[in-house]
């Protein structure tokens, strides 16, 4: 990696966040100016590393999820066997989507009980649209002659997929990934609502005691985490599509 | 070599193919010429089977292309299409060995063959396995992609309208490089496009085709001299006929041995190029050379002559 202007950027805020959630404590005086009548500057009822590694695996296994159902369905109705169900699949996934997560939450509450689950449930189906779409997008347009190309070399439908189709739709898969995960991340503080561990603490906390500081800490380490998911899977995205993508 | 009999193929109710039989002889080129929408690529794309049949049938080396599953099929046929469909996120090298990957051939096989098509399609092995799709320019991708379709040594090669999309000049070089790639490897070719001068040039047996049917498969100077129907003397051409018959023949076949004089011709010059050749020059006659520089003999403008009637 060269120390080219983005990557001291990068590095830098990675070691802020990092910085800040290891030594909180050394920060107070930046968050002092914020608190009245002697309030705690920090967060002091939880760990916040702890929590920070919390919301991101939450987040992480929902986009896992969301990932695995989205590219599978999307794979799914491009075929010739599955197009039929396009139609109905996106009806869904756009509920998905439109239906709010908070809803979503109180629905899934009283089936599945309170913590990680219904968050999980909440993120999973919230994640799913950008991805689901990118996928179809992305294996819908994989240019035709291509197609023909392989199958008259012989290729089977699944070498096909999984060497010319996949390979080709790759980029806009990963950005739907990229954009459900940068979602997820500020989406998955309201999980503390019913008592998931994340971030949300933070900020629900900072709300009940009318402690700004602690607002602006758990929305400022949410909103770090997204930029650099966002940059991580950018990367990512163009290491693996380096080739397929004329510079 | 291919037989195809008496296949048919329907789309709703308009018939694409209709009840076309041909024979390509091991070794041949076959040419089929028509107009856009005349079934010329759904007749190729029987062959391979990425278009089933409705009727008839399709023999290779005696044996009925449905006897195996189709992908199985397609890996003994090389399949080459316009605007060449190279893979775009793998090598030149990755694109050619895709057949004999799929067939299973091991790395030290694979890599030898890999630098024996790059060097026959004069595209150097150091420079050029690496590089990708975009890298290249349109005539040396579609010369990939005709090494791709040549990398598993198929004995039949089907082509659909694999130079279309190349400039007038890099495409007639193309079109001698493929001359050249079936002489030395002895394929089987049939290549499908809707331009006569591409057909006459290129192929051994030229099949015309309309409105799905087959009018005639011949030799190009039979097409010319006797065309079997109204419609094949309009596409090949009635005005400048004489000429095309020309084309067809080279001026060393013609040249009678002695002493000669006039403008140097070069014995692989056909007809038609001697013809423009002393006409500019204003002489009767000129001297065929051989490739080696000797001389073969006397060309005159009246043999040529009375070689541009139909026997
Ligand atoms: N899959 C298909 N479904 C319906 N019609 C088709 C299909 N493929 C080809 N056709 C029709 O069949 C006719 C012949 O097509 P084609 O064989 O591609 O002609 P050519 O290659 O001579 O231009 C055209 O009218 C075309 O529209
Ligand atoms: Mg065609």
């Amino acid at each position: 990696m060269s120390l080219r202007p983005a990557n001291l950027l990068r590095a830098a805020t990675l070691a802020l966040l990092a910085g800040f959630l290891l030594w909180p404590q050394r920060f107070a005086p930046l968050f002092a100016p914020l608190t009245q009548y002697g309030a705690p500057p920090i967060y002091d009822q939880g760990d916040l590393l702890q929590l920070t590694l919390a919301h991101l695996a939450t987040v992480c296994i929902a986009a896992v999820a969301s990932t695995l159902v989205a590219v599978g369905l999307g794979i799914f109705v491009t075929r010739p066997s599955g197009a039929e169900f396009l139609p109905l699949s996106r009806a869904l996934v756009n509920v998905g989507q439109t239906f709010p997560p908070v809803a979503v939450l109180a629905v899934a509450v009283p089936m599945v009980g309170f913590g990680e689950k219904p968050t999980l449930i909440a993120l999973f189906a919230y994640g799913l649209l950008p991805i689901f779409e990118n996928t179809m997008v992305g294996l819908q347009t994989c240019n035709r002659e291509l197609l023909e190309a392989a199958s008259g070399m012989g290729m089977s439908a699944r070498q096909r997929l999984l060497g010319v189709e996949l390979p080709i739709a790759m980029p806009l898969i990963l950005e739907g990934v990229r954009l459900s995960l940068v979602i997820n991340i500020g989406t998955a503080t309201i999980g503390s609502t019913v008592a998931a561990k994340g971030l949300g603490e933070v900020i629900i906390a900072g709300l009940l005691s009318n402690n700004t500081a602690f607002i602006l800490q758990g929305g400022l380490v949410t909103g770090l985490m997204a930029v650099l998911l966002y940059d991580a899977v950018g990367m990512l995205e163009r290491r693996i599509c380096k080739s397929a993508h004329p510079a | 070599m291919i037989k195809v009999e008496n296949l048919r193929k329907r789309y709703g109710a308009s018939t694409v193919v209709d009840d076309v039989t041909m024979t390509v002889e091991r070794g041949r080129f076959a040419v089929i010429v028509g107009t856009s929408g005349s079934g010329k690529s759904t007749l190729l794309r029987m062959i391979n089977r990425l278009v089933e049949p409705d009727a008839g049938r399709v023999l290779i080396d005696g044996k009925d292309t449905r006897d195996e599953p189709a992908h199985l099929l397609r890996r003994r046929i090389g399949y080459a299409i316009q605007g060449h469909g190279l893979f775009p996120h793998r090598t030149v090298a990755e694109n050619i060995a895709t057949v004999p990957h799929l067939l299973g051939w091991s790395e030290a096989r694979i890599r030898p063959r890999i630098e024996e098509l790059l060097h026959a399609f004069q595209l150097d092995p150091a420079g050029y396995a690496h590089k990708f799709p975009h890298q290249l320019s349109g005539g040396q991708q579609q010369r990939v992609g005709v090494a791709r379709a040549l990398a598993a040594e198929p004995a039949v090669l089907l082509m659909d309208e694999p130079f279309g999309a190349l400039d007038p000049i890099i495409r007639g070089k193309a079109q001698d490089d493929l001359l050249a790639i079936q002489r030395r490897f002895g394929t089987t070719i049939v290549l499908v496009t809707h331009d006569m001068d591409e057909a006459f040039r290129l192929g051994d047996r030229v099949a015309v085709m309309s409105h799905g049917r087959m009018l005639q498969y011949d030799r190009p100077a039979a097409l010319l001299t006797r065309p079997a129907d109204p419609l094949v003397a309009r596409m090949t051409g009635i005005a400048d006929r004489a000429l095309r018959l020309l084309s067809l023949t080279g001026a060393g076949e013609l040249a009678t041995p002695g002493a000669a004089d006039g403008p140097e011709i070069p014995a692989a010059a056909s007809l038609r190029d001697a013809l423009s050749e002393l006409l500019w020059r204003g002489a009767s006659a000129g001297r065929v050379m051989r490739e080696d520089g000797t001389v073969q003999g006397q060309l005159t403008i009246a043999a040529i002559i009375a070689h541009g009637k139909p026997a």
